[in-house]
């Protein structure tokens, strides 16, 4: 009976951090790694160090879906759900933002409830050059801190080409 | 001694009250998972899924599993995030998945025809005439999706599971 009842208080104490660790990383924040070098010099610097970077993910801009330009936020792939991205918000609802496409320069409207999203790292990036503006509805969080490695512990700075941005309505 | 007395009582009390908060807390955990995990009662609105929802509100159950394993189909109602406006949710009808090819009209002398792009769905509301969907902005990504509506809880004469 006793051995009984330790494992049930011990699953119940397991049960109960579960609870509280997903509530706490759906409603405020969690942390995840960053995989490869599409946001290369303000994530995994060097390719070929094998440690990823671990960063801090706020969800409190959820709540009301306001983003400002030059945040790194983590979203799903539009082509793919399961696949989540970490890229630098270039351009909200409203602003003309200039491309260039395989050498050809154009400039767009992003739509009501969208953003244009980059990589830091344009040369190896698979972002909003390529599928275009991605609803604001898909994006999960964003990055505040590097949390991991050590000597790489630090704040996100919000930056972004304001030359290429334009708010003229 | 007194004070000792005292301590002790501080001490049970204080306990007792940390044990409360942990139960509530654990309890508000538990209601979050089971409404983002699970199920959830949403209340739904406005003249876009007529016959099928009413005008005025219903109250229906959505189950949060099925769009995280991928089992959405065609025929469905799903709740989705508005790719206009990412504080609302609306509620329509998923009408193609990735690959099909749409035919819609866009006014009643013209139709057009579209493929759904990979990891996208195509939604449309039932009440064709009254709807904001997939014709005015195009197909969605499938991680727009928040839950699959599978039964109605009011109004009463409503009660049951949806069809799809």
């Amino acid at each position: 009976m006793a051995t009984q009842s330790l494992l049930w208080n011990s699953v119940k104490k397991f049960l109960a951090c579960g609870l509280i660790g997903l509530t706490i990383s759906d409603r405020y924040a969690s942390i995840v790694p960053v995989r490869g070098a599409s946001m290369s010099p303000t994530f995994n610097p060097q390719a070929r160090n094998f440690t990823d970077d671990y960063v801090l993910v706020e969800k409190f801009c959820l709540k009301k879906y306001e983003f400002s330009h030059g945040d790194v936020v983590v979203f799903c792939s539009p082509s793919n759900h399961k696949e989540k991205h970490i890229k630098r918000i270039i351009a909200l609802p409203g602003d003309w933002i200039g491309t260039s496409h395989n050498s050809h320069d154009d400039v767009l409207k992003v739509p009501k409830g969208h953003c244009w999203v980059e990589g830091d790292n344009s040369a190896s990036s698979m972002d909003s050059r390529s599928f275009g503006p991605i609803p604001l509805g898909l994006v999960k969080g964003r990055v505040t801190h590097v949390v991991w490695p050590p000597q790489r512990i630090g704040l996100v700075e919000r930056v972004f080409p304001q030359e290429r941005v334009s708010s003229f309505k | 001694m007194r004070l000792l007395s005292y301590m002790g009582q501080w001490k049970s009390a204080a306990k007792e009250v940390l044990d409360r908060t942990a139960i509530v807390a654990k309890f508000l955990c538990l209601l979050h998972v089971t409404n983002n995990y699970l199920c959830s009662p949403t209340l739904v609105y406005g003249p876009s899924m007529l016959p099928t929802l009413n005008l005025t509100g219903d109250v229906v159950l959505a189950e949060h599993v099925s769009h995280r394993i991928g089992k959405v189909g065609r025929g469905d109602l799903v709740l989705v995030r508005s790719p206009v406006d990412p504080r609302r949710i609306l509620t329509k009808r998923v009408v193609g998945m990735e690959g099909d090819t749409v035919c819609f009209y866009v006014d009643p002398m013209y139709s057009q025809t579209t493929v759904v792009p990979k990891g996208h769905v195509w939604i449309q509301g039932d009440n064709t005439y009254a709807s904001s969907d997939s014709r005015h902005f195009g197909p969605l990504p499938y991680g727009l999706i928040q839950g699959k509506v599978f039964f109605r809880v009011w109004p009463p004469d409503g009660f049951g599971t949806l069809e799809q």
